[in-house]
């Protein structure tokens, strides 16, 4: 009960002081429209014959994949904040409290979640006006599926930063690992037009499954074996990965 | 080269020595604290920040750690903070064991690091808000104390701006206001005022004191010499992760009995580099006179205490004249606590 009620006090006050920035939150969107307006024309013609026919299959197969691509990549940078709070003293000053060390992670954690799900809402409705239409009970499991892409992500990052304790090897370590797991993922093109080896490989990449996931979801395929099969590798993959930041961030921080 | 002015060997006040009147008006007592950073890497070398750390600070008073940097004093009150975990020793805060129940601990300390800790895009409330609220306190009370702190710590002009825009000293404010925000009976301040101008170190002087006042124990950290000298009720001068004096700044001072006489003797050899033979010759003749209680070279200048300052000058110069050195400028002054550290150590605070 503690962990929960410091868990939402921590997200409650990092999210009202993240919305007293409202060009950052601004800036981080630019991207993700820029992507969508310029790439998915590509797709309807790289995929036309394979069921994308119209812009709005191409935004149903590429919209999902940015979400995973946003997520995933936005959620590999909470670990500069949380390297920024360190220096800082902010998170000595919240530890000198009776305040719960896993509320302190998370509460943080979610108001990443928070950000990231405003920028795919903003994503969504941008890419209706180009055709996308998805029925509003797939929306929202696509959106608790990428609360845990990003919550996933968001861990590993955590994870990482308290590891090397440093922003330049983060950074480095972001690049190194973030790419090549989004291209894993199939966030920009999807893994069935790759070749079969690089699918096997994409069987132990968690995004991937929840890339498929998205994309049944957004294809209105609600009860297709992709959906659930996704939200299983997501929930195990992410409460491990949870698991993992928890531990480090209270053995360097207690 | 050099001889020590005398100082008697003073324990500090260790818990199992204090009286049973004494020890109940202990907050804080540290009984052979440890502390070693071990770096990863086969080659890295483990660095023992303290080693065996007594001492005790009784209820209401304001107790400094001076020390120069990398001495142990941020590591000792990050200890006591329950930020960092003794590898030996124990410690009680409040009568609370620290190894034993740092949750218990939290309850009853403030704490303010070097470092501001604060958000540059929130609000001076809304910070007070939000620590008040970690220390369990619900919304309504959170935001009566984050009122009565904006008005304690003179914050109103400015409490809902952006931090970024504070000055040094009103974010050292907001820091101590943090601190304080749930009334707690032992505050702990890590260097309070470094790096703020001489106003805003004196307010915060007097804010300390205010604590005090208020039957609040405060416990310090400082490199400043005048910091300690005049707030400090009490203070441990470490070095190198060891206690090596304790008292109050008047009682440590006391112990260098007589007047300390500063002879520069920085005139360059021909190279133009400073004369080293000449301070080796000078202490030379200096360290036997039965005058002198003791000699430290420090940089290009002789420290040289002794009991009456008027009366050595004049054989001072007489015996370096004797000998063919030629000094500079001659200064007499008070013992100070840099004195005290050196009297200890060998060194000057600013070595």
């Amino acid at each position: 009960m503690k962990v929960l009620r410091d868990t939402w006090l921590i997200f409650t006050f990092e999210t009202r002081i993240m919305a007293r920035n409202p060009t950052v939150v601004a800036l981080t969107l630019a991207q993700p429209i820029t992507f969508l307006v310029l790439f998915a024309p590509f797709l309807k013609v790289a995929m036309a014959g394979r069921g994308v026919e119209s812009y709005g299959d191409a935004y149903a197969v590429y919209v999902p994949g940015l979400f995973v691509a946003m997520g995933l990549l936005g959620g590999l940078y909470a670990g500069y904040g949380l390297l920024s709070a360190l220096r800082a003293g902010i998170i000595d000053r919240c530890r000198v409290t009776p305040v719960s060390r896993t509320g302190l992670l998370l509460g943080r954690a979610l108001m990443h979640v928070a950000l990231l799900e405003f920028q795919a809402t903003v994503i969504t409705v941008a890419a209706l006006p180009f055709g996308l239409r998805v029925n509003l009970l797939d929306l929202v499991v696509s959106y608790a599926l990428l609360s845990l892409v990003i919550l996933l992500s968001i861990s590993i990052s955590y994870a990482i930063a308290l590891l090397v304790r440093n922003e330049n090897s983060l950074g480095v370590l972001i690049n190194t690992v973030g790419q090549p797991v989004s291209l894993l993922a199939g966030v920009l093109i999807p893994l069935t037009l790759a070749p079969l080896w690089v699918q096997n490989v994409a069987l132990w990449n968690p995004f991937a499954w929840a890339t498929d996931a998205l994309r049944a979801l957004f294809t209105g395929h609600f009860t297709a074996p992709a959906v659930w099969q996704g939200g299983v590798v997501m929930l195990a993959a992410c409460g491990l990965a949870v698991g993992w930041s928890i531990r480090l961030f209270n053995r360097e921080v207690s | 080269m050099t001889s020590r002015p005398t100082l008697s060997a003073r324990d500090p006040v260790a818990p199992d020595r204090a009286d049973a009147g004494e020890r109940r008006d202990l907050v804080i007592e540290a009984s052979g604290l440890r502390k070693t950073y071990r770096k990863r890497g086969r080659k890295a070398k483990a660095v023992e920040a303290v080693r065996d750390v007594h001492f005790a600070v009784r209820e209401g008073e304001i107790f400094g750690f001076l020390g120069p940097n990398g001495a142990g004093k941020s590591t000792t009150l990050r200890m006591l903070a329950t930020l960092v975990r003794p590898d030996g020793g124990s410690a009680r805060i409040g009568g609370v064991d620290l190894l034993r129940s740092p949750a218990r601990v939290r309850d009853v300390i403030g704490f303010v690091a070097q470092s501001s800790g604060t958000y540059d895009d929130a609000s001076a409330r809304q910070e007070l808000v939000a620590q008040a609220r970690m220390h369990g306190r619900g919304k309504a009370e959170a935001e009566q104390l984050a009122a009565a702190a904006i008005t304690t710590f003179d914050l109103e002009e400015f409490a809902d701006r952006r931090v970024r825009t504070y000055s040094g000293g009103q974010r050292r404010r907001l820091d101590f206001a943090l601190g304080v925000i749930h009334r707690p009976s032992v505050m702990f301040l890590d260097e309070p005022t470094a790096g703020l101008d001489p106003p805003s170190r004196a307010r915060m002087w007097r804010e300390v004191r205010r604590l005090r006042d208020n039957g609040m124990t405060v416990f310090l950290t400082t490199h400043y010499l005048d910091e300690a000298d005049s707030l400090c009720d009490r203070i441990s001068i470490i070095d190198r992760g060891l206690i090596v004096a304790e008292g109050t700044p008047s009682d440590l001072k006391r112990e260098i009995s007589g007047d300390v006489v500063t002879v520069d003797l920085a005139a360059p050899d021909e190279a133009g580099q400073p004369d080293a033979g000449k301070l080796r010759r000078a202490a030379d003749v200096l360290t036997p006179q039965d005058y002198v209680r003791g000699v430290e070279a420090v940089d290009t200048t002789l420290r040289l205490y002794v009991d009456g300052a008027a009366t050595a000058i004049p054989l001072i110069m007489a015996a370096l004249l004797r000998a063919g050195v030629e000094p500079g400028a001659i200064e007499s002054r008070r013992p100070s606590l840099d004195d005290v550290f050196l009297a200890k150590t060998g060194r000057t605070l600013d070595d």
